[in-house]
């Protein structure tokens, strides 16, 4: 029944409007508007192009200043302050450069609307205005570029040696994350050995892998060079941190990294926002399926005591599933002729070693 | 859907336009080879311009409806769509749109308005209706391929609409159908029968391309008539001109990697697959790249926004001097930048991988060439304001929405110069900044040139005017509805949030803007539906329009000098010859305020300038 009387009131309503139309029509007839070339219509589109100057230009300016405290995510990283504030000088750069266009725009098509006794300023080009507007924006262009090649050189070169390595494993939908052990080496990982359990796909007989541990969300040291290696397993994702201006994709058969430094404590941030539960989050963000918007992991970042203290909990992947160990020993058992096996090494992390790793 | 047009007879009959060389009483239902030759299998150059446009617009509802479908969605995340079940079926789910449905919809959004809205339905329709006319040729260098363009375009059409109702539903890779996901029906049910469909459409559709830009390109170089040097062509034919050369160089690449594509979907290869674990099966592929993949469609991606935006840029630059009776400024300089832009615009598509693990150091290179080419489109920014300047302005629909296009380009374009350094990509790669920015400087203003262009040459394609008070309102209403849609969308970017993205609500970081999101939907919606005003119009002035004189605009170039509804071989007598520039308007002595092309300097003497008097 309301189905029924939305359509009707949708029928009656294009009746008006066609009928509105025709009047339309047929006065412009009558008052012989429609045979005169420029109209009074010409007059109204100036004005209302003026109108839209200033009325838009005023909601713009009110809701960019009303919408500013939210659309900055607090920044975390030493390089996304850097980024940022070139973000906000290149905005005030171009913001000049937009109204000042605009305004012309709009002004020019107010001021020379139809005259009936003017005629246009026949004005066909001058190549001095051309050059010099040729140049203008060529050097603007040329001082913000050269500005974002400084700063993307220092965020994508080479991470400091002493970078706390770990590792993002994309797959659909959720993130892996590893981390070396003590020895601080990742040990070799093969896609071929990835099932239910061995979800990295560790391969076991690599002495480096036998100390890594994976952990359900990211722990990171405030102040200290991170490093993330990234790879993903089935599709592209994208390794997103919002806060830290951090991002990679992760791509199977190619593994990436993109390394930076936080430099505030989840602790620091919850008291900075007000936000009692404030959380530092990785998305996926490059397309990845059913569950892309869903690919979450949260991010701590710890007072390096803090981290040294938690790094030192975590258990070794191959501790936690001794079968999986045992499998590997058990083939290299067999492909090296009763070849004495090195003990596997799955000891219990030390403080000293993830000191160390700082 | 488009193919048929037989009123178009009507008009001319109504009218008593002259057309020669056609006789009314052959073409009734007696005579199917007459009737399908003159309004199916047409190889009129105007008769294809007309079904590009009408398919075009076809196309340009379905995409705008798909919009409104996920806006739906990203407006109200929480509310239930099972309103919508009996248009959608099983893509509801309790209530709830299917997420891989949702990413279909914005797959097939941006499919169909980039190539079969603004590449085929802009480019199709004007440079197969104006190169002839502005150029002073009778037709196509050759009409039979142009009739095929047209037919592949149409194949493609169907191929690709067929693919919205199959049962594991359209592709839902994005647009850019990144592999593995779009090769592994595994990932996504959309990358299975959808996504082989989106490919074999996609061949079909590229193909129609190829023969178009050869004939664009042929007519340009071969068919000029007398006096038409390359230096008195209208700014529009070079910018179709240019376009065509930028599409026949870049169509095929993306040709080939479509076929890498099919070649790793269906027969085992591994051209952009490695080591990967996916469904509980690791698969055999190894020592492919999909970054390779990005690097092949980018080839051709980033050109195609210049496809799609050059020939309004030359339909705007010719509207704006004929509505300001003003020479467009810097005839040279604006192809000049044609030019510029038609060059660089084929050395910067690794801007849209600074992030994918790309070299740090290729992605320095592709940030000086992208910033370069931010030159020659401010330069054309320039150049229109000056022509505006100490004009005299007639806001004729067309008028209101070039200036409208302008305004658009500058807003969408100068986001550009910060999306194109890499330090601050790393932050907004993928966010709604981008989707703010393409939709403004692609999207928005190439459906401004698209609707300049339907405006101002209505009347020469069908001898009727469109009416132009429900085009004023067409204007406002869709220029207010642009900026506020993707005004807001920046700082929904600003703040990070990823596109593609079913909902926010899952993260904290993205919990604020739900109120942005509504409005932004609010207004995208209202936007889409007063497009329904133009089709109107459109429609309504084909048949009941108010009847056109041969040149309502006074305007000077070619098109202008044919019948009401030119013919077949467009002027009923000889070609006209050309014997001056395109943009003769205000010219200081002369009577009219405007000169036609086909104006000899001997008949103009009071106003020739110095240089022009030894041409008398």
């Amino acid at each position: 029944m309301t189905t029924l009387s939305i359509v009707l009131v949708l029928a009656l309503l294009l009746v008006v409007f066609g009928l509105l139309f025709r009047l339309q029509i047929l006065t412009s007839i009558f008052s012989g508007s429609s045979n005169r070339e420029v109209g009074v219509s010409n007059r109204v589109n100036a004005i209302l192009f003026m109108v839209f100057l200033i009325g838009g230009g005023a909601w713009f300016a009110w809701s960019f200043v009303e919408n500013f405290d939210r659309m900055n995510p607090p920044i975390a990283s030493v390089h996304g302050l850097a980024t940022d504030k070139m973000f906000w000088g290149s905005m005030a750069v171009l913001g000049v450069a937009f109204v000042l266009t605009q305004v012309l725009l709009f002004w020019y098509s107010y001021r020379y609307q139809h005259k009936d006794n003017r005629r246009a300023f026949f004005f066909p080009h001058n190549n001095k205005i051309e050059v010099i507007w040729t140049l203008i924006p060529a050097i603007v262009m040329a001082a913000l570029v050269f500005a974002g090649w400084k700063e993307w050189t220092r965020i994508t070169g080479p991470a400091p040696k002493d970078a706390v390595v770990l590792e993002i494993m994309g797959k659909q939908f959720n993130w892996l994350v590893r981390y070396p052990g003590r020895d601080q080496k990742l040990g070799v990982v093969n896609y071929r050995l990835i099932d239910a359990v061995n979800e990295f796909g560790f391969d076991l007989s690599d002495q480096n892998g036998v100390d890594d541990f994976t952990a359900g969300e990211i722990h990171v040291p405030k102040g200290h060079p991170v490093l993330l290696r990234i790879r993903s397993r089935d599709v592209l994702h994208s390794v997103y941190m919002p806060n830290f201006r951090v991002q990679m994709y992760a791509v199977p058969g190619m593994p990436t990294k993109f390394w930076f430094t936080p430099t505030k404590t989840t602790d620091e941030m919850r008291a900075q926002t007000g936000n009692p539960n404030f959380t530092y989050e990785l998305a996926c963000n490059q397309i990845c399926g059913r569950g892309h918007f869903a690919m979450k992991m949260s991010i701590i970042v710890d007072e390096p005591d803090d981290y040294v203290a938690w790094f030192t909990k975590q258990k070794s992947f191959s501790e936690q599933n001794p079968e999986v160990l045992a499998s590997f020993k058990q083939k290299s058992d067999k492909l090296v002729d009763k070849a004495p096996a090195t003990p596997a090494a799955a000891a219990v992390v030390t403080p000293t070693a993830a000191k160390a790793s700082l | 859907m488009a193919a048929n047009f037989p009123t178009q007879e009507q008009v001319q009959g109504g009218i008593g336009a002259t057309e020669p060389g056609h006789d009314h009483a052959h073409h009734d239902e007696h005579h199917e080879q007459g009737f399908l030759s003159k309004y199916v299998f047409s190889t009129d150059h105007k008769y294809i311009a007309k079904q590009f446009l009408i398919t075009g617009i076809f196309w340009a509802i379905i995409g705008g409806a798909l919009s409104s479908l996920f806006r739906l969605q990203l407006g109200w995340p929480e509310a239930t769509l099972e309103w919508l079940k009996p248009l959608l079926g099983k893509w509801i789910e309790a209530g709830k749109l299917n997420p891989e449905f949702y990413l279909a919809l914005v797959t097939m959004h941006g499919t169909i308005m980039v190539f079969f809205v603004l590449t085929a339905g802009l480019s199709g329709t004007f440079s197969n209706f104006l190169i002839p006319l502005q150029i002073g040729a009778r037709d196509m260098a050759s009409g039979f391929m142009n009739m095929l363009s047209y037919w592949f375009f149409f194949g493609s059409s169907v191929v690709m609409f067929a693919s919205l109702f199959i049962e594991t539903g359209p592709a839902a890779a994005g647009w850019t159908i990144y592999p593995p996901l779009s090769a592994l029906p595994q990932a996504i049910a959309g990358s299975g029968a959808g996504q082989t469909l989106w490919l074999v459409s996609m061949a079909l559709f590229i193909i129609s391309q190829l023969l178009g830009g050869v004939n664009y390109i042929t007519t340009v170089i071969n068919l000029r008539t007398q006096g038409m040097s390359m230096s008195k062509l209208p700014l529009t034919i070079w910018a179709f001109f240019l376009t065509a050369i930028l599409g026949l160089l870049s169509f095929p690449v993306l040709f080939s990697a479509a076929l890498l594509l099919i070649f790793d979907r269906s027969f085992g290869t591994s051209f952009f697959l490695s080591d990967i674990y996916i469904a509980g099966q690791a698969l055999p592929n190894t020592g492919g790249s999909p970054i390779l993949f990005q690097h092949l469609f980018w080839f051709l991606g980033h050109p195609e926004v210049y496809i799609v935006i050059m020939p309004a840029m030359g339909m705007v630059s010719e509207i704006l001097a004929t509505n300001a009776r003003k020479p467009v400024f810097g005839y040279r300089a604006m192809i000049g930048s044609l030019l510029g832009i038609s060059l660089l615009s084929f050395i910067v598509w690794a801007h849209h991988m600074f992030v994918t693990g790309m070299n740090p150091f290729l992605g320095s290179v592709f940030m000086f060439l992208t910033l370069i080419i931010a030159v020659p489109s401010a330069v054309k920014v320039f150049n229109w304001l000056a022509t505006l300047w100490r004009g005299n302005i007639r806001f004729t629909t067309a008028m209101l929405f070039s200036i409208g296009f302008v305004s658009l380009f500058i807003a969408g374009g100068l986001t550009g110069i910060v999306l194109g350094n890499a330090a601050l990509d790393i932050q907004l790669h993928n966010t709604y900044f981008v989707v703010a920015h393409f939709h403004l400087v692609m999207g928005s203003s190439a459906f401004f040139g698209l609707w300049a262009g339907v405006y101002h040459w209505f009347p020469k394609m069908f001898g009727r005017m469109m009416d132009e008070k429900l085009g004023y309102l067409h204007f406002w209403l869709t220029f207010a509805g642009v900026y506020l849609v993707f005004l807001p969308m920046h700082y929904v970017g600003i703040a990070g949030f990823p596109r593609r993205y079913y909902a926010w609500t899952g993260f904290d970081t993205f919990s604020q803007f739900a109120d942005l999101n509504k409005f932004i939907s609010v207004a995208a919606i209202i936007a889409f539906l007063g497009q329904f005003i133009f089709i109107f119009n459109f429609f309504y002035s084909i048949w009941r329009g108010r009847r056109a004189t041969e040149n309502p605009w006074n305007s000077t170039t070619l098109e202008w000098t044919t019948p009401v509804i030119p013919g077949h071989g467009n002027w009923p007598g000889d070609i006209p010859a050309v014997h001056r520039w395109p943009y003769d308007y205000s010219k200081p002595g002369a009577e009219e305020d405007f000169i036609p092309q086909t104006v000899p300097y001997s008949q103009t003497q009071s106003s020739n300038l110095p240089y022009e008097k030894e041409m008398e």
